[in-house]
């Protein structure tokens, strides 16, 4: 991580990525630039760095914020109407604990309304556009942060994942994206999309700033009870022997260039002297499904808080407090929100309860158990990040299903608060990149970084 | 399971949504194809097999019951609504 410090000022860095941010405006990457605030906070750094006072680790590191991060600084908006106007008094745990280290926020990402989606399309702001071809996808839900670090604006950016929202934009633009164990990095102050698997992580150019950002931003936070007790530092970094790969996803349905380079890096790793182990996991092709039925339920509850009382959008003209719910709902919402909290209604449904919800939930014990089995097995898994590449603007985007399938691959670790590393390995024949996914045991976040190194 | 316009309408109610005619026909399509995906499930057998809600790894974590700090006060929170009076939050009438 490049920091400030007397020759490259914290000033410098941020005009830099100012400069860089209206560069690539064309990408449509950012929700609000934080201009006059970043180069204020950049002046007290500087000063600071003068006076020969002690500064942070991320002193002057100019980052990119995803917009469902709270913090007074821009409008919050989740990329969504129903949101807009809303300037929050209250700061996100991680934010706080990145600007403590020095870090300073230049902008807040687009993403798809709420992170709901898979390639930023689903964005009241519409699409960005993916960083090696503007013709495709930035993936999603976190498509802006993901592109904000692949074309070098910023150092580093934040992202949530609550089914592949940070390692498969990760991967769609060739960097390096964690979704820690569950628990890891406080939700505090992050818009909830579904609280039982959302998770907090960052966007890298390579394992080193992974490593620095988590041994920062995780950690127990009295104001999110579902934190774990302080782990990160102290998880030992194991040496690693035996990588699995799961027998079940080597199939058609995955893009044969991403199945070529599993191949190839699972090569790579026998060379090295690692032994590969072939797991059949069964249950995870049911992940997808489960995962459906679990997230919109969650959605369905933790949306129905929108309803222009209190903050954000409100309808105008509506005749009575009904009317205003209604109106200020269904003008705010995008069409896959709307369509993820009438899933989660049915699934909730009585009549249907036992049927979808409760099936769903003895599913993800199942996806619990699978992982655990594997995990007794080998010390970590290589899978695909999704079964594709970044695919072309507009393709899937009035397709639910099709867009659900890019999360193939991606929701299970969310469904079992397992951790996952999007690593870049490479490009495609005409040049897009590709990624995999390192996934661990919980608590194995430290080694998990430490170990994609091994995959360079 | 079929999903026709009714289902959508009952849906739409629960969600307080008001949906014009075009939206409920397209949303009848959308949930038909994601209610005929998610019913894969029906092929796993999860007999015997208890629930599971959460992956956090601990139940019941208390704190003491006193307020520390406020994060936001009552000032800023309702600087964010869009009619205030009387430090009340307005709305239209209820009945």
């Amino acid at each position: 991580m490049k920091t400030a410090d007397k020759k490259t000022t914290a000033t410098m860095l941020v005009k830099e990525a100012l400069e860089k941010a209206k560069k690539f405006e064309d990408y449509n990457i950012f929700t609000f630039v934080n201009e006059e605030g970043a180069l204020k906070k950049a002046a007290e750094i500087d000063a600071k760095i003068a006076r020969g006072e002690k500064v942070g680790k991320l002193a002057g590191v100019p980052y990119a914020l995803k917009d469902n991060y709270l913090s007074p600084e821009g409008e919050t908006t989740a990329s969504a109407h129903i949101l807009q106007g809303f300037t929050s008094p209250i700061t996100a745990t991680s934010v706080e604990k990145l600007e403590k280290e020095g870090a300073i926020m230049i902008g807040r990402t687009n993403l798809d309304a709420f992170a709901h989606g898979s390639s930023t399309e689903n964005s009241y702001f519409g699409p960005t556009l993916n960083a090696y071809d503007k013709e495709r996808v930035a993936g999603g839900s976190s498509g802006g942060s993901a592109v904000a670090v692949a074309l070098d604006i910023v150092q580093f950016a934040t992202g949530s994942d609550t089914g592949g929202s940070i390692r498969q934009p990760a991967s769609f633009n060739g960097v390096y994206g964690l979704k820690p164990t569950y628990g890891a990095v406080s939700r505090y102050g992050v818009v909830a999309m579904a609280s039982s698997t959302d998770c907090m992580g960052f966007f890298t150019k390579t394992p080193e700033d992974m490593d620095l950002l988590m041994s920062i931003a995780s950690g127990r936070d009295e104001k999110d009870m579902t934190t774990l007790p302080d782990f990160y530092d102290k998880s030992e970094i194991k040496k690693v022997r035996k990588i699995g790969v799961v027998k079940d996803f080597d199939n058609d349905s995955v893009n044969t260039e991403i199945r070529n380079a599993l191949k190839e890096k699972v090569e790579d790793l026998k060379k090295k002297g690692i032994e590969i182990v072939e797991l059949d996991m069964p249950t995870l092709k049911y992940a997808l499904a489960a995962y459906y039925i679990i997230v919109p339920a969650e959605v369905a509850s933790n949306l129905s808080r929108y309803d222009g009382i209190r903050y954000g959008f409100r309808s105008e003209n509506s005749k009575d407090l009904d009317s205003l719910y209604e109106n200020t709902r269904s003008e705010g919402f995008m069409p896959e929100n709307k369509r993820r909290i009438m899933i989660g209604n049915f699934v909730l449904s009585s009549g249907f309860y036992d049927a979808y919800f409760l099936k769903a939930a003895k599913a993800r014990t199942l996806i619990v158990k699978e992982y655990e089995e594997a995990f007794k097995k080998c010390d970590f898994i290589l899978t695909p990040v999704s079964p594709n590449y970044a695919f072309k603007l507009g393709e899937k985007v009035n397709d639910p299903i099709a867009m659900y399938l890019e999360d193939l691959m991606s929701v299970s670790l969310n469904l079992a608060g397992v951790p996952g590393l999007a690593v870049p390995v490479g490009k495609t024949k005409t040049g897009l990149p590709l990624g995999l996914q390192l996934v661990g045991p919980r608590r194995s976040d430290k080694s998990l970084i430490e170990f994609s190194k091994e995959l360079k | 399971m079929e999903v026709n316009c009714e289902t959508i309408k009952h849906l739409a109610s629960l969600a307080n949504f008001s949906l014009e005619d075009k939206e409920t026909e397209s949303l009848a399509g959308d949930l038909q194809n994601i209610i005929k995906y998610i019913s894969e499930l029906d092929k796993l057998n999860t007999d015997g097999i208890e629930p599971t809600y959460q992956v956090f790894e601990m139940e019941n974590v208390w704190r003491d019951d006193e307020i520390k700090e406020q994060d936001a006060n009552r000032e800023q929170l309702l600087a964010l609504t869009k009619e205030e009076k009387d430090h009340q939050i307005k709305v239209p009438k209820v009945l």
